[in-house]
């Protein structure tokens, strides 16, 4: 169908825009950044911070630009006197209620609250300071809330609400007293909450950020008895490139195991090396069930974001949850097992950092489960934001940075493991196994693409040697628990469901660079499949280093030693109240 | 001497409000007989030969309204009476829903005729949860006799109508609010479009009106003499309720014919000031409207009058404030209203509020700069043009007016 | 409830039907989460929603509990704290100020001997200041659990007034 356009000028210069486009996207067009705190591209409208506020002809007010539609022959203008004073007004207001103490917030350098100061050159206002000055709250592993920088916009209301689905955020009390909080101020892990970030994603101050762990690392690195060694998710390489100035999606791989080993890790492995020890493990289940009558259909495990959600919200499903751990966590439990084994360093002095592109993450490191012997697989999760930080700390010019290779053994991928960075990647990369492991030749097309993309529920299904199996992948919390409900209902015939907390899966991440929306998720997984076309393997059970891990240390997937190590248990995790 | 007149409220004392039988033996229901007889746009075309604007505060065409709201197609369409009647010094719609709840019912059975909705909200404040029985009384007897639900009057027409309660939230009255509230969440205004006609309540096409803009309808439609056209002139026809109070000797509603002076309104009516007190001010149409002196007391009651005058018939409220009272200590009660019922959601009315009300009490201390009192102007521009709703939108129209009324209250220095 | 919750406002098997009851009345319709609220808190002494109740009624509804605690918090009626047996509500809105409700208030604190936002000792009454509530025409007006008094100008018609709830 034909799209109907729209002619307008904005300052007089003509504009023509697809019906329906708000002004703000039509000022975009033509070069003009119309400033904005609530509006977020991928979000509905909330249009209540105003600073978008534009003149248009015939109007009595002004109108906000980030709802307000185009329309034929509509005149804007966006920078009048009027404009540009009830727009620095606006922000001068926002600021007496805040928090402004850049220098100590970790928020400084990527804040879209910060970056609107400098454009309006606001130093300091003449209104009195009215912000509340209130301690951060910091009671959970993954996420810091600090309300005296939160300027009630609600895009975290907004992600939590209709991207997860979860609402654990809400607006409280009214007029000055309006606070974005949890019910009963309650600390989040106690709500519903999955500590997935995506609310962090989208702040656009520094109101709810990871927890920051970089001075552990930094700590580790100095210290001579240590032995760090340092895992990166299959996401980060196609995403730190954007905290750098750089145009989304680009491959950094060689760069970032530079910078990794320039700031002083003593090891610089591969979590693809994990993913693809995942796959031989899931793999081996799924086959498992699948001959032996086990519970179907099979859900993956791999995003502690969803872990969290369904031992929360879904604990009677728990037992369709493959039993495998994560890859990073199995990656951890390898380093501190065969790693250590077979290079002699003591327990105590080895120390393993995960680049990871989620705040869960760091939940899941710290779980008592994830570790042995009073040591944990994993101690410290930075997320890709606070790598960003840890380059910037130490002064490397990262875009500059020549490249390097993973070291070995834990260093290897195959194409198999890469494509887990984005929704569909872990099923694409089981299928590869499972088809070859059951009908003994490769699958052909080698690629699955219709479980790829950003679509929040994908769907396919695979003849394998006879047998169709129907296979589901979603991706947001809100679209899993549509899923779930259809599960228990018994109204879906899937054999495997790949579930990933973030829209995109890791690529969209919580814990990735500020500014990750979905035009920029699109790219990073275009990122994700060249990387995986371009590898020489590209199945999980032909990486070398995987067949030499089973062959020297772990016998066979779901084997005695696997099962210790690469294998764990969910549990129900009990609500704050619950009444019969 | 100005006499009250008997149009919109004369039923009032008429009939047991608790009793259907006692409302169809003075004529109830006549008016409805009436209107299912009558095309829909017929009926939208009496209300707007008879000019009628809606009484909720905004003055809309409500003949226009009822026929834009007609022409939106859906299968299930709403319509809400907005009885939150929370401006201060408003309480003319507890009048009506107290002495007449069944003309009230009526009256949106009609509008629910003419725009073609299935079901009904009334949205009545909590502060008068001591009116739910009557309505809900009158909503039940009216189901009992077939008035409301299916098949009213044997014309195949179904409506049925849902009493929803506030819960102390001024915003509330505010259309979008409103719905939020009936929807189940916070009432915070949203931006519009879409508009309510169009995506209202449950995200159905909705017609919002005042108790008293129904109320006028069914004895509109049995007007035959044209009586309440025979009030008024120009834009301003027919006969308005006022509420009336302050320090005044006899504070209460009074149904007027548009064009009645201001000062018949509070002197004859109103009975004067109370004590002998000199005229401080006088405030139109509630916290939200403007402010003046007694300049005003001879202009006409009607909406283009007191537009010229600068000031709004708003919610029919006038409050009338003696020499007692500075004109900067009314002010600052204003705002503690609005600081306490701002929704908070966005930057310019929840900022905006905030500080005014420290300017104000800086100059209430002596210690304004002119910087405060520029300060204080520029917050008023930025609320008035870059609100999100009307709330923030009118809430500084007290102060702005009283800058120009009387700007010796911000001569700084000192206050007054 | 969990054991971890032993403080909690306790639902015993009595205020749990009560609370079914008023979610039936309502139809276990989530939007008139408003109206169920205000039931709710009325069958509570302290006239207030504790966060044990709002976990129930989230429960039963069902509906989010972030969407109560947002009502709870933003609706005046509607309080998260406990409050007491008769909150006594004084308007404090214009037309009341001019009609001297100031000396009201200080009338009710001193015969109370509470400050607004106190509880009597026996938990009966509470101060709390409220905007205009529709009773201007006779102002100064207050108002305890829905019923307006007004004209409350003396000592003896405030004397009177609190005299019905003892
Ligand atoms: C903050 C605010 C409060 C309002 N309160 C009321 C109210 O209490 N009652 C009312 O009828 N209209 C109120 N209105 C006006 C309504 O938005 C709406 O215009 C009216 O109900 C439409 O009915 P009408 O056309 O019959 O006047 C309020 C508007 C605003 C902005
Ligand atoms: S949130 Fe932004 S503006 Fe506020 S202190 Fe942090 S960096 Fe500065
Ligand atoms: S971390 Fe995720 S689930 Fe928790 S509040 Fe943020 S968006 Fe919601
Ligand atoms: S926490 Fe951040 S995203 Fe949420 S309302 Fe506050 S500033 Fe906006
Ligand atoms: S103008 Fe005031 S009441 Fe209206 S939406 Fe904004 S903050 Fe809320
Ligand atoms: S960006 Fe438009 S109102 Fe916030
Ligand atoms: S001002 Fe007190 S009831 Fe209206």
């Amino acid at each position: 169908m034909e799209q109907e356009l729209i002619h307008l000028k904005i300052n007089n210069i003509p504009v023509t825009a697809k019906k329906g486009t708000k002004i703000i996207e039509a000022a975009k067009s033509i070069g003009i950044d119309i400033p904005h705190l609530c509006y977020h591209p991928d979000q509905r409208v909330k249009a209540r911070c105003r600073l978008c506020s534009v003149q248009v002809t015939g109007k009595r007010k002004l109108l906000a630009s980030c709802s307000t539609e185009v329309w034929e022959g509509m005149e804007v203008f966006t920078d009048t006197q009027i404009v540009r004073d009830t727009q620095v007004g606006i922000l001068q207001l926002i600021m007496a209620d805040h928090d402004g103490d850049c220098l100590t917030c970790s928020k400084n350098g990527h804040c879209e609250l910060q970056s609107l100061c400098t454009r309006f050159n606001i130093l300091k206002s003449n209104l009195p300071d009215v912000s509340m000055h209130r301690e951060a709250v910091n009671t959970n592993p993954s996420l810091v809330r600090n309300p005296s920088k939160c300027i009630k916009c609600g895009r975290c209301i907004r992600a939590c609400k209709d991207v997860q689905g979860i609402e654990a955020l809400t607006f409280a009390n009214r007029s000055d007293k309006i606070i974005v909080t949890t019910p009963y101020n309650l600390s989040m892990e106690k709500t519903d909450c999955t500590l997935c970030g995506q609310c962090s994603l989208v702040c656009p101050t520094g109101a709810i950020v990871e927890k920051d762990d970089t001075q552990a690392v930094l700590d580790a690195l100095q210290d001579p008895e240590k032995h760090v060694i340092v895992q990166t998710a299959p996401s980060i390489r196609v995403s730190i490139g954007d905290a750098f100035g750089l145009k989304p999606g680009e491959i950094k791989t060689g760069q970032m195991v530079t910078a990794l080993k320039m700031m002083g890790f003593n090891k610089v492995f591969d979590t693809n090396f994990g993913a693809d020890l995942t796959i031989m493990e899931e793999g081996a289940e799924l086959m498992d069930r699948l001959k032996n009558g086990g519970v179907l259909p099979m859900f993956t495990s791999c995003s502690p974001g969803w872990i969290n959600f369904i031992e929360k919200h879904y604990p009677e499903l728990l037992p369709h949850l493959s039993s495998a751990k994560s890859p990073m966590s199995m990656f951890g439990a390898i380093a501190k097992t065969y790693y250590a084994k077979a290079t002699g360093i003591p327990l105590d002095r080895i120390f393993t950092v995960s680049i990871m592109p989620c705040t869960a993450k760091k939940f899941e490191a710290a779980r008592p489960e994830m570790g042995r012997d009073g040591h944990q697989d994993v101690d410290v999760v930075l997320t890709t934001r606070e790598l960003t930080k840890l380059i910037k700390y130490v002064g490397l010019n990262f875009n500059n940075l020549p490249e390097s290779e993973f070291d070995s053994p834990l260093g290897t991928g195959s194409g198999a493991g890469a494509i887990f960075g984005a929704s569909g990647g872990v099923m694409e990369a089981a299928l590869r196994t499972v088809y070859e492991k059951m009908t003994g030749h490769e699958a052909q097309p080698l690629d699955f693409t219709d479980v790829r993309g950003l679509a929040d529920t994908k769907e396919a299904t695979i003849d394998i040697g006879g047998t169709p199996i129907k296979v589901a992948v979603v991706n947001t919390l809100l679209s899993a628990r549509k899923m779930m409900e259809r599960v228990k209902s018994g109204e879906c015939d899937y054999t495997f469901i790949e579930v990933m907390a973030c829209p995109g899966g890791c690529i969209g991440g919580g814990g990735q660079p500020i500014g990750t929306t979905n035009a920029v998720r699109r790219e990073r997984i275009k990122a994700i499949y060249e990387i995986d076309k371009d590898l020489p393997i590209r199945k999980s059970h032909e990486n070398p280093d995987i067949i030499k891990l089973y062959k020297d240390f772990l016998g066979e997937p779901l084997g005695e030693k696997a099962h210790q190590l690469l294998h764990t248990h969910y549990h129900r995790v009990h609500k704050l109240y619950e009444f019969d | 001497m100005t006499q009250e007149v008997r149009f919109i409220t004369k039923n009032f004392g008429k009939y047991d409000p608790m009793s259907i039988d006692s409302y169809l033996s003075i004529g109830g229901f006549e008016a409805l007989k009436r209107a299912v007889e009558m095309d829909g746009e017929d009926i939208a075309s009496v209300i707007a030969d008879a000019k009628v604007k809606g009484r909720g505060g905004a003055a809309y065409d409500m003949g226009r309204k009822w026929s834009q709201a007609r022409a939106v197609k859906g299968d299930h369409k709403l319509n809400i009476c907005n009885a939150d009647e929370g401006e201060p010094c408003t309480f003319k719609d507890r009048e009506l829903i107290k002495n007449d709840p069944f003309n009230l019912i009526e009256g949106m059975i009609i509008g629910g005729y003419t725009v073609k909705a299935q079901d009904g909200y009334i949205y009545m404040r909590e502060e008068y949860r001591h009116l739910r029985p009557l309505l809900l009384n009158a909503i039940k007897q009216c189901e009992e006799r077939g008035f409301l639900g299916h098949n009213i009057l044997g014309k195949g027409f179904d409506y049925h109508i849902h009493l929803y309660s506030g819960a102390g939230a001024y915003v509330c009255g505010e259309g979008t609010a409103l719905i939020r509230s009936i929807e189940g969440k916070a009432g915070r205004p949203r931006m519009k479009p879409p508009f309510i006609k169009v995506s209202g309540a449950f995200a159905l096409p909705t017609c919002v009106n005042n108790v008293e803009s129904f109320s006028i309808v069914p004895h509109l439609l049995m007007d035959d003499e044209h009586e309440y056209t025979s009030y008024g002139s120009g834009e301003s026809i027919g006969t308005k309720l006022v509420s009336v109070a302050g320090n005044v000797r006899n504070p209460g509603v009074f149904e007027v014919p548009f064009g009645t002076p201001v000062r018949d309104i509070i002197y004859d009516l109103a009975k004067g000031i109370n004590g002998g007190y000199g005229l401080r001010l006088i405030q139109f149409g509630g916290a939200s409207g403007k402010i003046t002196d007694k300049r005003i007391l001879d202009v006409p009651y009607t909406y283009d009058d007191l537009k010229a005058a600068g000031v709004t018939v708003g919610s029919g409220a006038i409050l009338v404030i003696d020499e007692r009272t500075s004109v900067l200590d009314f002010l600052r009660m204003t705002q503690d209203f609005f600081s306490h019922e701002s929704c908070g959601q966005c930057t310019p009315c929840r900022e905006g509020n905030r500080h005014a009300k420290i300017i104000l009490k800086k100059i209430a201390d002596g210690v304004a700069t002119e910087d405060d009192i520029k300060t204080l102007k520029k917050i008023g521009s930025i609320m008035t043009l870059a609100s999100l709703c009307g709330l923030g939108e009118t809430a500084q129209c007290a102060t702005l007016s009283a800058m120009e009324i009387f700007p010796e209250t911000f001569a700084v220095g000192g206050a007054k | 409830m969990t054991a971890e919750k032993a403080q909690a406002y306790p639902i015993g098997p009595e205020l749990a039907q009560k609370i079914d009851h008023v979610l039936d009345a309502h139809d276990h319709d989530a939007t008139q989460i408003v109206g169920v609220l205000l039931d709710v808190q009325d069958l509570i002494a302290e006239q207030y929603v504790p966060e044990s109740v709002a976990f129930y009624v989230a429960q039963k509804l069902p509906i989010k509990v972030s969407i109560i605690y947002d009502c709870l918090t933003f609706y005046a009626a509607l309080s998260d704290k406990p409050r007491a047996k008769f909150p006594i509500q004084i308007c404090r809105s214009v037309v009341c100020k001019v009609n001297d409700s100031d000396s009201l208030l200080e009338r009710l604190e001193k015969i109370l001997n509470i400050g607004v936002g106190d509880v009597t000792y026996d938990g009966r009454f509470t101060i709390e200041e409220v905007p205009c509530f529709g009773a201007c025409d006779i102002a100064p007006a207050v108002r305890i659990n829905g019923k307006v008094y007004g004209h409350l100008n003396t000592d003896e018609s405030v004397k009177e007034l609190l005299a019905q709830f003892i």
